[in-house]
């Protein structure tokens, strides 16, 4: 009968791997969500197409007309110490994909917000939408195009508004240690975040 | 009467409530592991080619968004079949089934895997 993984397209973690947790790759059209992901993952970056439910915001909700749209997700997978599945989800931060968030937000390690400083502005919808999620650990990767503006953290941080404490990293995101090291630093940041957490409930 | 349970799905509506699909178990994520149980029991003759596509593309340790991408399905949808499946016993979660914010432990070892690249 069918040979175990018959489709070789198809792969399977390590049966070492136990669990598994996610982080979000946010930010706005083009600014290189789905480079990242590529740069760090051990598969070919995946889609899915997801029907998504809309309704126009700002209006009166019992009027407001709902018409289904579908948007393609991409995401890739990393294993990290043998025994994890990391998974990355690239999330597009148009306004009509809002009501994706809730579902992928759940329970995510935190979000890592891809920004171009060339056009700042355009990150505003993303955090507009993180602010829902204050409980979310968050780490700023600035893509570095080469005709990019440099600006230091705290510029970056003052500009989209971040909470004190938001790491701000910047790279090539083409490569993949600039990639890992941006993961690296949301994940430290969550880390962090629990830490004090931790120390406040005690 | 497993029969009927697979006939069900296309007049089950998958309606999409911030990224997931009702009716379905909230343990459900993207990113649950799930794996087809080996013990050599096959799908009922009945049951519908996503089914079996399902079950054969999950013979080693995938996400649910994993299967969704390979069989070309809306992760909402899939999110539907698994949890049938799991239901029929011919699909485990792996991953340790959890409604929490992954803890620190976890964090530690993840941060401490990526420092290893
Ligand atoms: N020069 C340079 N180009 C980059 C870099 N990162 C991404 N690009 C290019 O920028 C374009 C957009 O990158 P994507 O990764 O597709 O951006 P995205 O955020 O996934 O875009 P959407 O999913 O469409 O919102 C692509 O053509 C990339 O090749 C970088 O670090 N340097
Ligand atoms: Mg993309």
């Amino acid at each position: 009968m069918g040979s175990v993984g018959s489709d070789p397209a198809t792969r399977h973690l390590a049966p070492t791997v136990e669990r598994s947790v996610k982080v979000l790759v946010v930010g706005a059209f083009g600014v290189g969500k789905t480079t990242l992901i590529d740069a760090v993952s051990e598969i070919p970056v995946l889609s899915t197409e997801e029907t998504i439910t809309t309704a126009s915001v700002g209006v009166d909700p019992a009027r407001a007309a709902k018409s289904t749209t579908t948007v393609a997700m991409d995401f890739g997978r990393v294993t990290v110490g043998g025994t994890t599945a990391l998974y990355l989800f690239g999330t597009p931060g148009q306004r009509r994909f809002w009501d994706l968030w809730a579902g992928l937000a759940d329970g995510a390690v935190g979000a890592l917000i891809v920004v171009d400083t060339r056009r700042l502005e355009e990150s505003f919808e993303v955090l507009d939408q993180l602010e829902e999620h204050t409980r979310m650990p968050l780490a700023v990767v600035v893509n570095e195009f080469p005709d990019s503006p440099r600006h230091s953290g705290d510029a970056v941080r003052a500009a989209l508004d971040l909470p004190a404490g938001t790491p701000v990293v910047s790279g090539d995101l083409r490569s993949r240690a600039d990639a890992v090291e941006a993961l690296q630093v949301l994940v430290g940041r969550a880390v962090e975040l629990r830490r004090a957490e931790g120390g406040a409930a005690a | 009467m497993q029969t009927d349970g697979f006939r069900d799905h296309p007049v089950r509506s998958y309606v999409l409530t911030g990224g997931r699909a009702h009716p379905t178990r909230n343990t459900l994520r993207p990113e649950t592991l799930l794996c087809a149980v080996d013990d050599g029991r096959e799908l009922p003759a009945s049951a519908g080619r996503h089914e079996r596509a399902l079950l054969e593309t999950c013979r080693g340790t995938l996400a649910l968004a994993e299967l969704a991408a390979y069989l070309h399905l809306p992760t909402s949808l899939v999110a539907v079949l698994v949890s049938d499946l799991i239901d029929a016993g011919y699909l485990a979660v792996r991953s340790g089934v959890t409604h929490d914010l992954p803890g620190l432990d976890l964090l530690e070892e993840v941060l401490d895997g990526l420092r290893r690249f």
